[in-house]
C-alpha cells in the first residue's frame, strides 16, 4: 500500500467566513453508513475496549453498514485527540497487555489516549487503499465538515469521518494546573482561574439572558427531560445501555448546582465511546445498501489562520451573551446560505447541548420553528417531542446519551433514512440540521432525503 | 477570598505591577482609540503594537452578569464554595470585562446592573495583588 497523503490540519476545509455563497457540492455528497462502539463510563483496562480498539470497531461497523468493502475506502478524517478532559497519568506505565494487543507506533499513547494515522492503519490492514488522511481536531463536527468538503472536492471518494473519546478514572480537571497555588498563562485573566467549571461561561450568559428577556432556569426542565427521554431511546447511547432511567422535572429542579444557573443535568457526562460515518459521492451512494442522506451544505464559526482553527475571538476576557447570540446567528446565516435553505425548511434540529443552556442560543440563532431571540424558553413549554410538529434534539444529544458531540449526527442521518427506531419522528421529515459545538466554535451541516 | 496567585509574564507584567500599587491599567491603542483586556502583543483591531501603551483606568463599573460556583476544580477556591463569580463591565469602556468574586456580597445575592468600584486584594501564594470589585453602597 502506498503511504497516504496526511494533512495535519482541516482548517482549509471549513466555511467560516461570510459571502462564500452556495456550497458548490450541494446534493453531491451523501452519508451512507454509521458505526458506533459500545459505551462505558471509564475505560475498564481491557485492551479490546481501549479507545483505539473501539475506533477500529466503529470504522468496521460503518463500512459494513454502508455496504462498501474496506478496500474501497480511500479517505480517513479524524481527530487525533481523544481526551475528554482525562489524561493518562504521567507516572503510570502503559499497560503491557495493551502494547501486546496491537501493532504499535513509536508513541505508546497511540490507541490508548490519542489516535494517529499510523496506529490506525497499522491495526486495520484491510484498509489497503487509503490515500487521503486529514486530521480534524476537536470533535466529530469538525471531522464531518472536513469529510463532506473533501468528498465534494474530489480529494476522496469513500471517506470515513471518525471520532473517539476516551475517559479514565478520576474527576476531570482536578489535577494539573488547577491543583497549583499559582496560575500562569492567559487563564489568569479568564474564568479558567476565577471560576473553574467549564459550564460557568454558559451559565453566566444564561443568567444575563433571563435578566434581559425574562423567564427562569426552571423553564429549561422540559428540554432536559425531553433530551434524556430521547437518549433512552438511543440504543447506542450510554444511558440507554447503563442507566436506563428518565430524568423527571422534579429531578432537574432539585439536583445540585455546579455553576448556578447550570446544575448537574445541564452539564454533559464524560464517557468512553466512538463513532464513525461513511460519506461518498451522491452517484456512488445510489448503489449502496442504505438510503443516501444528502448534504446540502455546511458552515461554521471559528477563526482560520493558515493551518490554525481556533474559536472566534471575544472582545474581552469572556464571551458575553450578546457575542454568543451574534456568533450563533452568523453561523446560522452561513449554514443556510451554503445549503440554499432557510429556517422554514428545517424540520428538526440536532444542535449541540453539551451545556444544555446554550441550546437556547442555537435554536434562536437558527430561528428553528420560527423562534426569535428571547422566545426559546417559552417554546420549550410547547410540544418539542419526537411526536410533535417541532422536534427538538430528537437524538437527545449529550444530555441524553453522554459527552460525545456525535449523537446529533447519527440521529439526523438515521431520521432521514427512516432508521431511528423508537426515536423516529412522527413528522415526515425531509430536511434536518446537525452540528456542534458552542457558538464560539462550531461546524454544522444541513442534510436532506433529496439531493436538490 | 483566597485564589491562585497569577505569575506575571512579559506581556502582563505592567498590569500586575500596577495592581501591586493599587492601580488598574489597561492596554490602549491611540490609533484606534481602543482599550484592550486581556493583554495582547498587538492591538487586536489594527494588528500593530506601535500605538499600544498602558493607561490607567478609573476602575468603576457595573455588574454585567454572574454565576455562583458550587463545584470548582480549582483547589485554591474550593474552601469558599459556594462563591460568586461576576463579570464586571468597566464604565471606561463597556466592552472590557473583568472577573470578580465580589468580596462582601453574599453568594447568590448579586444585583445585575449594580455599580461597583475596584479594590485590590493580595493573593496568598506570592502576595501578588489582583483587582477585585465591590458593590457601591448607595
Amino acid at each position: 500500500m502506498t503511504a497516504p497523503t496526511i494533512y495535519t490540519s482541516a482548517a482549509a476545509m471549513y466555511r467560516t467566513t461570510d459571502g462564500l455563497g452556495p456550497w458548490p457540492y450541494r446534493g453531491k455528497v451523501a452519508a451512507v453508513g454509521i458505526g458506533h462502539s459500545p459505551t462505558m463510563r471509564r475505560w475498564d483496562g481491557d485492551p479490546q475496549t481501549s479507545i483505539g480498539a473501539w475506533c477500529i470497531l466503529a470504522v468496521r461497523q460503518a463500512i459494513a453498514d454502508a455496504g462498501v468493502s474496506p478496500d474501497q475506502v480511500d479517505g480517513l478524517v479524524f481527530d487525533p485527540g481523544t481526551s475528554t478532559g482525562a489524561y493518562w497519568p504521567a507516572d503510570q506505565p502503559v499497560p503491557e497487555d495493551f502494547l501486546a494487543a496491537f501493532e504499535q507506533t513509536s508513541d505508546p499513547m497511540d490507541g490508548l489516549a490519542q489516535l494517529s494515522p499510523e496506529w490506525l492503519l497499522k491495526n486495520m490492514p484491510e484498509l489497503t487503499n487509503v490515500k487521503f488522511v486529514m486530521l480534524a481536531s476537536h470533535c466529530m463536527s469538525m471531522a464531518v465538515a472536513a469529510t463532506v468538503e473533501a468528498v465534494g472536492r474530489g480529494l476522496t471518494n469513500v471517506c470515513i469521518a471518525l471520532k473517539g473519546w476516551h475517559n479514565f478514572a478520576g474527576r476531570y480537571y482536578h489535577s494539573g494546573p488547577n491543583a497549583l497555588p499559582t496560575v500562569s498563562g492567559p487563564g489568569k485573566h479568564t474564568p479558567q482561574s476565577w471560576a473553574g467549571p467549564t459550564s460557568y461561561g454558559t451559565a453566566m450568559q444564561f443568567e444575563r439572558y433571563t435578566h434581559k428577556y425574562g423567564g427562569s432556569h426552571d423553564m429549561m426542565a422540559p428540554f432536559v427531560v425531553n433530551s434524556r427521554g430521547n437518549g433512552l431511546l438511543f440504543p447506542e447511547g450510554y444511558f440507554a445501555q447503563h442507566r436506563n432511567t428518565p430524568i423527571t422535572a422534579e429531578d432537574y429542579l432539585t439536583t445540585r448546582w455546579i455553576a448556578k444557573p447550570a446544575n448537574l443535568f445541564d452539564n454533559d457526562m464524560p464517557i468512553h465511546a466512538t463513532a464513525a460515518y461513511v460519506f461518498t459521492t451522491a452517484e456512488r451512494a445510489r448503489d449502496l445498501q442504505q438510503p443516501p442522506v444528502y448534504v446540502l451544505g455546511h458552515g461554521g464559526g471559528g477563526t482560520v489562520r493558515g493551518d490554525s482553527y481556533s474559536p472566534i475571538a471575544s472582545r474581552s476576557s469572556v464571551e458575553t451573551l450578546e457575542e454568543a447570540q451574534a456568533n450563533a446567528a452568523s453561523t446560522a446565516r452561513r449554514v443556510y446560505e451554503a445549503a440554499g435553505v432557510s429556517a422554514t425548511d428545517i424540520q428538526f434540529e440536532n444542535c449541540y447541548d453539551g451545556f444544555s443552556l446554550f441550546h437556547v442560543f442555537w435554536i434562536e440563532g437558527f430561528g428553528f420553528a420560527g423562534v426569535k431571540e428571547g422566545e426559546c424558553l417559552d417554546f420549550f413549554q410547547t410540544d418539542i417531542s419526537i411526536n410533535g410538529p417541532n422536534p427538538v434534539s430528537p437524538s437527545g444529544g449529550n444530555i441524553g446519551s453522554g459527552r460525545t458531540r456525535f449523537w446529533g449526527w447519527t440521529d439526523t442521518i438515521q431520521q432521514l433514512q427512516g432508521r431511528a427506531g423508537a426515536r423516529q419522528m412522527k413528522i415526515d421529515a425531509h430536511c434536518g440540521l446537525a452540528g456542534a459545538f458552542m457558538p464560539i466554535w462550531s461546524n454544522f451541516a444541513v442534510f436532506s432525503k433529496d439531493p436538490g | 477570598m483566597p485564589k491562585q496567585s497569577p505569575i506575571p509574564d512579559d506581556l502582563d507584567k505592567p498590569f500586575y505591577e500596577a495592581a501591586n500599587q493599587g492601580r488598574l491599567v489597561l492596554q490602549y491603542c491611540a490609533a484606534d482609540d481602543r482599550w484592550q483586556y486581556p493583554p495582547e502583543p498587538v492591538c487586536a483591531q489594527c494588528g500593530s503594537a506601535e500605538n499600544l501603551s498602558w493607561r490607567q483606568a478609573d476602575g468603576s463599573g457595573t455588574i454585567y452578569s454572574y454565576g455562583v460556583i458550587y463545584d470548582t476544580p480549582i483547589a485554591s477556591l474550593q474552601p469558599d464554595q459556594p462563591f460568586n463569580c461576576a463579570v464586571i463591565e468597566l464604565d471606561e469602556c463597556r466592552e472590557i470585562k473583568f472577573m470578580s468574586h465580589l468580596p462582601g456580597t453574599p453568594a447568590g445575592e448579586v444585583p445585575i446592573g449594580a455599580p461597583v468600584t475596584v479594590i485590590f486584594e493580595e493573593t496568598p501564594a506570592t502576595g501578588q495583588k489582583v483587582p477585585e470589585w465591590q458593590i457601591v453602597e448607595s
